[in-house]
């Protein structure tokens, strides 16, 4: 066999191709719903968590900056493990796409609150002081003055945080969760070919490079004149 | 509480502040000041840099919590816990050194958002009435402009219409112009005459001394957190009592 044809045998096979994609096609909608609900819950949770912080309770900020200090310091994986493993002897059974999904979430939520945190923190006291001046409430301040221009400047970390976080949707695999990379390497062991992981890769791709292109749409969009 | 406090010449009193002492840890920025400001009258407020200024205006509209003392605006005792200070600072117009206006709305976006979100009142009726205030400073033209997009000049302007749309009962202005190109000095000052020409109620904190002897009532010298004195423009440029004063004048005039 020519190299062409090697490669072409091991990653390009057209009978494996037809044989497996309907299973690569599955994990595709699994990953893509996985993906987008730990989006949406993920930034809507950590932006939450950041508005509430911003009322500087003592208690609860304590509790926060704690919680979200320990979901940035564990890797995804184990906290996944953790949740799907051991919460069962504590009476909390969850399937592994909830299991993903939560760890995920929480983990996107615990970035995006120090992300949206900063942003705060960076809008200048001068921007408080004239809309309290005119009148305004502390939260009136803080949802039209402010984290409209901390969303703003905090959009580039923010996507690139996301599409990080939502990648690693390809470790939920070990919570037994059908996700691309799970029914690929199941397709390539009983194939015994490795063609499911270039099918793998062009899924991921076609998840993910949109995701991506938006992000910069959702960059140039948000970027305003100074 | 209501109470009604006229002086001798009948006007009411709009601001009263009194005995007014303000610590930031071991800084004494203010201490011990009164302030009686009666209706369209216009008070200059002049001093070396960290005698207090910025700090009394401050205390004025509760952007900082006076140590000790009392405001009363209007009658209404603003330090009182009880009240909902929110009500009571649309009725105090404040204008900034920096502007502050808000970066990601247009001038007439800045100016409305406190008409809608503390007056209540419709888009429409907030768009008209901000139109009028900018009207009012002359820049009917840049409504739709951002603050990246106006001058210094302009911008302060803007934030002049902000504070004054919600018709307040009085306006202090910190430093309006210090952060402007001196030709740009101009139209902001020439905003502020006419305001005090309609009758505007103003404290205003300034090293604009030709403004000041032209427009103010009143011009209280301080230092070092007191009022070392005041007069009238011509009792404090033309015959200081004071050795500080007069070497404050100096100083300033030599520039
Ligand atoms: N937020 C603050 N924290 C600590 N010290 C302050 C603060 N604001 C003002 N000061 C101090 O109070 C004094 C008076 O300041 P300020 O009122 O700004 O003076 P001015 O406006 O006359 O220059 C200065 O010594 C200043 O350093
Ligand atoms: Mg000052």
């Amino acid at each position: 066999m020519s190299a062409l044809e090697r490669i072409k045998h091991n990653f390009f096979d057209l009978e494996v191709i037809e044989k497996y994609a309907p299973s690569i096609i599955d994990g595709l909608w699994v990953t893509l719903h996985l993906a987008l609900f730990i989006i949406v819950c993920g930034l809507v949770l950590g932006l939450l968590l950041a508005v509430v912080r911003s009322f500087q309770l003592r208690f609860i900020n304590w509790l926060i900056i704690f919680v979200v200090d320990i979901f940035r310091a564990l890797p995804p994986i184990v906290i996944m493990i953790v949740f799907y493993f051991a919460l069962p002897f504590v009476g909390i059974q969850m399937s592994g796409f909830v299991v993903a999904w939560l760890s995920l979430t929480l983990v996107l939520a615990s970035f995006v609150e120090e992300i949206f945190w900063a942003g705060i923190l960076s809008v200048d006291k001068g921007q408080w002081e004239a809309a309290r001046s005119t009148g305004l409430s502390f939260f009136q301040t803080l949802c039209n003055v402010v984290l409209p221009q901390a969303i703003r400047m905090t959009i580039p970390p923010l996507t690139n945080r996301t599409i990080v976080i939502t990648k690693s949707t390809a470790i939920a695999s070990v919570v037994a969760v059908p996700e691309i990379l799970s029914q690929a390497g199941a397709a390539q062991g009983f194939s015994a070919n490795t063609t499911p992981l270039t099918m793998a890769a062009i899924a991921y791709l076609l998840i993910f490079i949109p995701l991506v292109a938006m992000s910069r749409v959702i960059e140039s969009k948000f970027a305003w004149k100074r | 509480m209501l109470i009604s406090i006229v002086n001798p010449n009948d006007r009411p009193v709009v601001l009263d502040a009194k005995g007014i002492v303000k610590t930031f840890g071991q800084v004494k920025a203010l201490n011990g000041v009164d302030l009686a400001v009666t209706r369209q009258e216009l008070v200059f407020v002049i001093g070396p840099s960290g005698s207090g200024k910025s700090t009394l205006l401050r205390c004025c509209n509760r952007l900082e919590e006076p140590t000790a003392g009392a405001v009363y605006v209007d009658g209404i005792d603003i330090l009182n816990r009880g009240i909902n200070i929110n009500a009571v600072r649309r009725h105090i117009g404040m204008v900034f050194q920096s502007f502050n206006l808000y970066p990601h709305m247009t001038a007439l976006g800045n100016v409305t958002l406190a008409l809608r979100r503390v007056l209540k009142l419709s888009t429409r009726d907030a768009n008209s009435r901000g139109m009028e205030a900018l009207d009012g400073v002359g820049l009917t033209d840049k409504a739709g402009a951002y603050p990246g997009e106006l001058s210094g000049g302009q911008q302060q302007r803007v934030a002049i219409a902000r504070a004054l749309s919600l018709e307040p009962k009085i306006m202090l202005f910190d430093e309006p112009t210090s952060a402007l190109d001196p030709e740009l000095v101009g139209s902001v000052l020439e905003v502020m005459r006419r305001m005090r020409n309609t009758g505007m109620t103003m404290v205003v904190v300034s090293h604009e001394m030709r403004f000041a002897r032209e427009a103010a009532d009143r011009v209280i010298f301080m230092d070092e957190g007191h009022i070392v004195e005041e007069g009238t423009p011509s009792d404090i440029f033309e015959a200081p009592q004071h050795q500080r004063t007069r070497t404050f004048l100096s100083a300033v005039t030599q520039k």
